[in-house]
């Protein structure tokens, strides 16, 4: 753990939240989507969170982010709950959603124009370009790009900003394999030199062991936190130690199991 | 990383000079055609002045041999004369046509359908008065339209943002924007000291109701997920409005200028006829006063001119404002 100012900004405590949503079948009946979710994320801790399809991820992201309020239970940033969004605390979308009129360089430089700090941190829009290897294509529209390219953008969007709290929702979920191990690395080694504190959600189980300090597995219907798994391997990781691999099918036979019940 | 193909600008390619021959000689060949049949007509009538009808077409047959021996040097040249003389023929034969159904076989009753030359007589002599009347429709047009505009995206973007507004301002939209702005004429007239004014104010009235219409759709229908990225990356409510709602607005709100450029056309038109004394629509009502049906169709021609004119021109706007979007319409 770091000094306590930064920890209290930039440790995130979630108590017991309930969300539901109307049902869509029965508009006057309200399905449940998070049952009692509680977690804490200490400063500069780096936590993934994996599930099946539906089961409340982004959901959970969305009111981390502040952008809708949970029904009952707390979400605290230190001890301040939070209210509304931030740009301390980053959101990488499952969708790129990057701005369909802004060219390249105009989407990623979008935080800083937002909080009027364009001028002073001109220098880094293009620093983040490269890391996420988008130079050449600084002056292109969106819709010319692939899939990968627009996600790769829209994580540049997000850290440009610096969040104290970065929330990914299945940021590298489009890139091909190559792609994929290199963004994993900056992802890391910006999380290392930053010690921004992240909560990634992924499908990618090898992605969960490498990249993170420990694994949430939510079930579905209603959503819950049904198992955290430390990850005690010394970083940086080996994707074939045999360590790696064991912790990887436990956690699949974890997963069967819990398919099953 | 990997340049991709699409994304280099790359120039269309041309197909090897599509410029045939038969398309080529068709310019001069009809005008040819339009010069003798009317030669021939218009021997019958000596009485008619018909000499700039035929240097008209004299000139096309030299421009067109010009530009045919002029093709070689300029591939531009060469595709848009491919491109275009099929059209022009088809123009020049429409004429031709008109020139026969009219003066020659008389099919039409006389004095409100008169031929071709008649038609081009009144706008080479009444040209000083035609100009004047059409530079006085253009400013009439753009002040009312600007207003109206300008206008329109205020209470568009204020409609479309802010439930309140919409709440008071919506049953009102609706229920006075679809009166077509001419019926308010003969209370503009009571109104306002000034015809010129008050029919500024008509065009206004009628291009703010749908640039008002299509901009507070556009506004409300903004992807919510847009807004949420801009809240996220700490976007205050002026980013959301100017850097987010409006941008996403701005294919639907050119939609609403269109619409709003049609019905100023048909505003400006009709209030000039009954109101102001000057500008194109009131020099067809004169004209047509006098029962001087040639001078009508110079007047109507100019008037196709001029607001295709100023409708390309919009295009050509929305064309560069909207380069981020895919598969505009073409005009
Ligand atoms: N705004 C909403 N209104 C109604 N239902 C919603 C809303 N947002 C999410 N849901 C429902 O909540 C459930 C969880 O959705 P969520 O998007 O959080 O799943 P997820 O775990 O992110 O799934 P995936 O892995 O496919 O992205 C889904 O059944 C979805 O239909
Ligand atoms: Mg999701």
């Amino acid at each position: 753990m770091v000094a306590p100012a930064e920890t209290e900004a930039s440790s995130l405590v979630v108590r017991e939240v309930r969300k539901s949503f109307p049902a869509p079948d029965n508009p006057l009946s309200r399905r449940q989507v998070l049952d009692g979710i509680s977690f804490s994320l200490g400063a500069g801790e780096l936590i993934s969170l994996i599930g099946p399809s539906g089961c409340g991820k982004s959901t959970l992201l969305r009111l981390v982010a502040g952008l809708d309020s949970a029904d009952s239970g707390d979400l605290l940033i230190g001890i301040e709950p939070i209210t509304a969004p931030n740009a301390e605390r980053g959101l990488v979308f499952q969708d790129p959603n990057l701005f369909p009129w802004l060219t390249v360089r105009r989407n990623i430089q979008a935080g800083l124009v937002a909080r009027g700090v364009l001028h002073e941190k001109k220098n880094e829009v293009d620093e983040f370009m490269r890391l996420v290897g988008l130079e050449i294509f600084a002056n292109v529209y969106p819709h010319h790009l692939s899939g990968g390219m627009a996600q790769r953008a829209a994580l540049a969007r997000a850290l440009i900003n610096h969040p104290k709290i970065l929330l990914l929702d299945e940021p590298l979920g489009a890139l091909d394999a190559f792609t994929r191990m290199r963004m994993q690395d900056e992802v890391l080694r910006l999380w290392q030199a930053r010690r921004t504190t992240m909560l990634l959600v992924t499908h990618d189980i090898d992605e969960a062991i490498y990249m993170s300090d420990r694994i949430m597995i939510m079930t579905p219907r209603p959503g819950r936190i049904e198992r955290t798994i430390p990850v005690e391997l010394a970083r940086p990781r080996q994707r074939d130690s045999g360590d790696f691999l064991r912790l990887r099918s436990d956690i699949l036979k974890f997963l069967h199991f819990a398919g099953k019940s | 990383m990997e340049p991709q193909e699409d994304l280099v600008p790359t120039a269309i390619v041309e197909p090897p000079s599509a410029l045939r021959w038969r398309t080529m000689l068709a310019v001069p060949f009809a005008a040819g055609i339009a010069l003798t049949a009317h030669t021939f007509i218009a021997n019958r009538e000596p009485p008619l002045e018909t000499h700039s009808y035929r240097l008209l077409f004299i000139e096309v047959i030299a421009v067109s041999i010009l530009l045919a021996l002029l093709r070689r040097f300029s591939p531009g040249l060469r595709r848009w004369m491919a491109n275009m003389w099929p059209i022009f023929t088809a123009a020049i034969v429409s004429v031709c046509v008109w020139d026969i159904v009219t003066l020659g076989l008389r099919m039409l009753p006389l004095p409100y359908f008169p031929g071709p030359s008649a038609v081009l007589r009144s706008l080479i002599n009444d040209r000083v008065l035609l100009l004047d009347s059409t530079w006085h429709s253009l400013v009439l047009l753009l002040s009312g339209y600007t207003l109206g505009v300008i206008g329109g995206l205020i209470s568009g973007i204020c409609i479309g943002w802010s439930s309140p507004i919409r709440y008071w301002g919506m049953p009102l939209l609706k229920v006075v924007g679809p009166i077509p702005a001419t019926a308010w004429i003969p209370l503009t007239m009571v109104l306002s000291p000034s015809a010129t004014v008050s029919s500024a104010a008509l065009i206004a009235l009628a291009v703010w109701f749908p640039v008002t219409m299509l901009t507070a759709s556009g506004i409300s229908n903004t992807r919510a997920s847009y807004l949420d990225v801009a809240r996220t990356l700490g976007a205050g409510r002026a980013y959301l409005i100017f850097h987010v709602a409006i941008p996403a607005a701005v294919p639907n709100i050119f939609i609403g200028l269109f619409m709003g450029l049609g019905a100023s056309f048909l505003t400006l038109v009709v209030a000039e006829s009954v109101g102001v004394k000057s500008g194109l629509g009131w020099y067809v009502s004169w004209a047509q006063g006098w029962a001087e049906y040639g001078k009508v169709f110079a007047a109507l021609i100019i008037m196709a001119a001029f607001f295709s004119t100023i409708m390309t021109v919009l295009f050509k706007v929305r064309d560069r404002v909207l380069v981020w979007q895919k598969g505009v319409i073409k005009w």
